[in-house]
């Protein structure tokens, strides 16, 4: 039983994989994870983790086969893994990237809706309804039911929509109902909350496709499967391009779904380190009289608490008060984070790194102008990392881009405007008439 | 541990609760009770439960209003101490602990607002489970239940505890003589239905229908459909959400509730107060009227099923 046993020098498949498969039994990560939810919800959450087990890992009628079908003839998959030529050269050592950007919608966030609404589908369920920050996962769910030709509502924090017009357009054109959620700050954990009390009311034919590996079980453990695939094709892509594993893995992390869909393939890989790399935002410190956290650390400055269904580490005040986190990003701006990153970083195997929105828009400006990749502000955080640590990292590091950048645009014209950074555009041209 | 069921011998729920015997006691059908207040406020007659968020809009208000309540009748008050992500709340009662986090509403000032009230009724805490879990210098549940305990509450109700999670707060429940409410949902049957009884103890919370807390004017089949399935488990059910008037709680009594939890709809008259800038007195006597009306709705549905009763 012990994981020295899975770990192979070849990459034989044949290994116990006891990491990749973590949680799946009880849904803890530990002390963390487990099912935190108002009784009403109970019988559905027990409904889910039935058709979780019976279909994803059982692949019960053949449910695994039609979601990968599904994700290459509508997704696109598998997305390739690219040397990154220039940023390979500036850091010394072979830097590729994992193209989630390319996945249909433009973001990862595909992989876990389309399982997801396969799923309600499977189950029987005629409604599935969302929650989104940046409107990735809106999007993302948005698609996914209509090519399932599900009716679909998405809950979102009122400041994010305002921030994410592009994307709250895009939802509407794929058919799904938008609500605003104005409670609080109207941004991620808002829109959360209403979308469990949405699900609350309607659990009998409604079917909550939550966007990342939080909340309670079996959504951390499912989403993380679903999410998996990158993983497990950047593994074989780098053993085909390389011969051998990557040194390092480096994924931007919020909620966390595309850092545990970057890691799940590797964390049975004992000598592939992962770097998740979270949103500083202005500054670490925490204003607790005013409930705020200027930034979404929470691996990395969070404590054990719980939040939306899961014990996991969190931003809170000394009572316990949930913090308004903050980030560039909307996507990263979330103040939990997924119960089995908190339980990797606690045991070493993960390690948590703060980057702030400075040094995201300069990693931003970077890819763009030398790659010719625009990333979303989410994975910007990725490339910030990478420019200040690289002398850190071995020989082969891969960093999931997770999601393209399109919908920052506005955000990023603002945000330059604010800030002097090195060979980015000078935005003022842009800036009058927006 | 209490958890194993241990028979009294005399299985008579009112007698179960002794305040001198720190582990819970548990009649011969099971059913635990830690708190005497809270077993004497269901015997004889249906209890009125109702529900305020401490410290809306403020603490002074806030606590003319409580006592509005047990003036009014109440037998066990719920007390709602705020927290930041409410996720099984419906608008009102968000908006309530919105305010009372605007006004300043912490643990410890709640604690201190619940020595400082002069009510007849027993007191339960009604919150989620970070703050219970966060509170104090120790990891774990105990340090709030000491806390609770040492300001007079009899009870929790944590709607974000199913009783997987529970068993550290039960322990710390029986070890300073607490009861540990737990809500019943229409969907609840079966093996968790049976887990939850284990652990439940003063009275169980039936969830009138699904969804979020919110005053509705229908009171929902399956309401009685719950009190049927319940029946067979001797702890004291009351029935909670959408109740709003007399004639509501009269029905719910009347079909076999022990008693009735109203919060939204006193909720609401808090809300309508701040809205309108209405004087405290006055909203207090609002919520005197109302619980005087919810008490004799409740106490007419009583007489209703004993007459009924009796008549066989």
């Amino acid at each position: 039983m012990s994981e020295t046993d899975t770990q192979t020098t070849d990459g034989t498949e044949t290994a116990r994989r006891p990491g990749r498969e973590r949680g799946r039994e009880d849904g803890k990560f530990g002390r963390y994870g487990g099912q935190y939810v108002p009784e009403a919800l109970m019988p559905a959450i027990e409904e889910l983790t039935d058709a979780y087990e019976r279909y994803v890992l059982d692949n019960e009628d053949g449910f695994m086969d039609e979601f990968r079908r599904r994700l290459a003839d509508f997704g696109g998959r598998p997305t390739p893994l690219q040397r990154a030529d220039r940023l390979s050269e500036r850091y010394g050592r072979d830097v590729y990237l994992k193209r989630e950007d390319l996945l249909h919608g433009g973001a990862h966030k595909l992989n876990n809706a389309l399982g997801q609404a396969l799923l309600a589908k499977y189950m029987g369920k005629e409604r599935i309804i969302a929650e989104t920050g940046a409107g990735q996962h809106g999007t993302a769910t948005a698609m996914a039911a209509a090519h399932l030709d599900m009716p679909c509502t998405i809950y979102m924090g009122e400041r994010d929509i305002n921030r994410q017009r592009p994307n709250v357009f895009r939802m509407k054109l794929n058919g799904a109902e938008v609500k605003p959620v104005t409670t609080g700050r109207g941004t991620l954990k808002e829109a959360i909350s209403e979308t469990m009390r949405d699900w609350a009311a309607t659990v009998e034919d409604t079917h909550y496709v939550i966007g990342s590996v939080v909340g309670p079980h079996p959504f951390p453990v499912m989403v993380r499967d679903f999410q998996a695939v990158i993983s497990e094709e950047a593994r074989e892509q780098a053993r085909e391009k390389t011969g051998q594993l990557p040194t390092d893995i480096v994924a931007c992390a919020g909620g966390g779904s595309n850092t545990m869909g970057a890691f799940a393939g590797f964390v049975d890989d004992g000598a592939v380190s992962l770097h998740a790399v979270e949103a500083g935002g202005s500054t670490l410190e925490v204003d607790e009289e005013a409930g705020v956290a200027p930034n979404s650390a929470s691996l990395y400055t969070g404590e054990e608490g719980v939040l939306h269904g899961a014990r996991t580490k969190l931003l809170q005040d000394r009572d316990g008060q949930i913090m308004e986190s903050h980030s560039v990003s909307s996507g990263l701006d979330y103040a939990g984070v997924g119960p089995e990153l908190a339980y990797l970083v606690d045991e070493g195997r993960v390690n948590p790194v703060a980057v702030d929105d400075d040094a995201a828009l300069a990693g931003f400006h970077r890819l763009s102008r030398t790659e010719g990749i625009i990333p979303a502000l989410e994975t910007a955080h990725a490339f910030g990392f990478l420019e200040d640590h690289h002398e850190e990292l071995g020989d082969r590091v891969v960093v999931n881009v997770s999601g393209r950048g399109d919908k920052d645009l506005e955000a990023v014209i603002e945000e330059t405007d604010q800030r002097e950074i090195a060979g980015a555009p000078d935005m003022s041209m842009f800036t009058e008439g927006i | 541990m209490a958890d194993e069921p241990t028979a009294t011998g005399d299985g008579d729920r009112s007698d179960s609760a002794d305040p001198a015997d720190s582990a819970a006691r548990v009649t011969a059908e099971g059913t635990r009770a830690n708190s005497a207040a809270i077993a004497e406020a269901f015997a004889d007659g249906p209890a009125y439960v109702p529900y305020l968020v401490v410290g809306d809009p403020d603490a002074a208000s806030s606590k003319a209003y409580v006592e509005a309540l047990d003036r009014g009748g109440a037998d066990v008050i719920e007390l709602g101490l705020p927290f930041s992500e409410p996720i099984a709340e419906g608008p009102t009662i968000q908006e309530a602990l919105v305010r009372a986090l605007d006004a300043g509403m912490t643990p410890d000032r709640f604690f201190a607002f619940a020595e400082g009230l002069d009510v007849d009724a027993a007191l339960v805490c009604m919150t989620y489970y970070n703050l219970i879990y966060q509170y104090g210098a120790a990891s774990g549940p105990r340090p709030f239940v000491e806390r609770a305990a040492a300001a007079g509450i009899e009870g929790l109700v944590v709607p974000d505890l199913p009783a997987e999670e529970a068993d550290p707060l039960r322990e710390a429940c029986d070890e300073f003589g607490l009861d540990l409410v737990f809500i019943v949902a229409p969907t609840t049957r079966g093996d968790r239905l049976d887990r939850i009884m284990e652990r439940v103890s003063g009275y169980v919370y039936v969830q009138a229908r699904l969804g979020t807390t919110g005053a509705r004017s229908d009171v929902s089949e399956q309401t009685t459909e719950s009190l049927d399935r319940l029946s067979g488990y001797d702890v004291p059910k009351a029935v909670g959400f959408g109740i709003s008037t007399g004639e509501h709680a009269e029905r719910i009594v009347a079909g076999g509730a022990d008693g009735v939890i109203v919060g939204s709809a006193l909720v609401d008259i808090v809300g309508d107060g701040v809205a309108n800038d209405r004087p405290t007195a006055a909203v207090a006597d609002r919520l005197e009227s109302l619980s005087r009306e919810l008490k004799e709705g409740a106490e007419r549905g009583y007489a209703a099923r004993v007459g009924a009763a009796e008549s066989q």
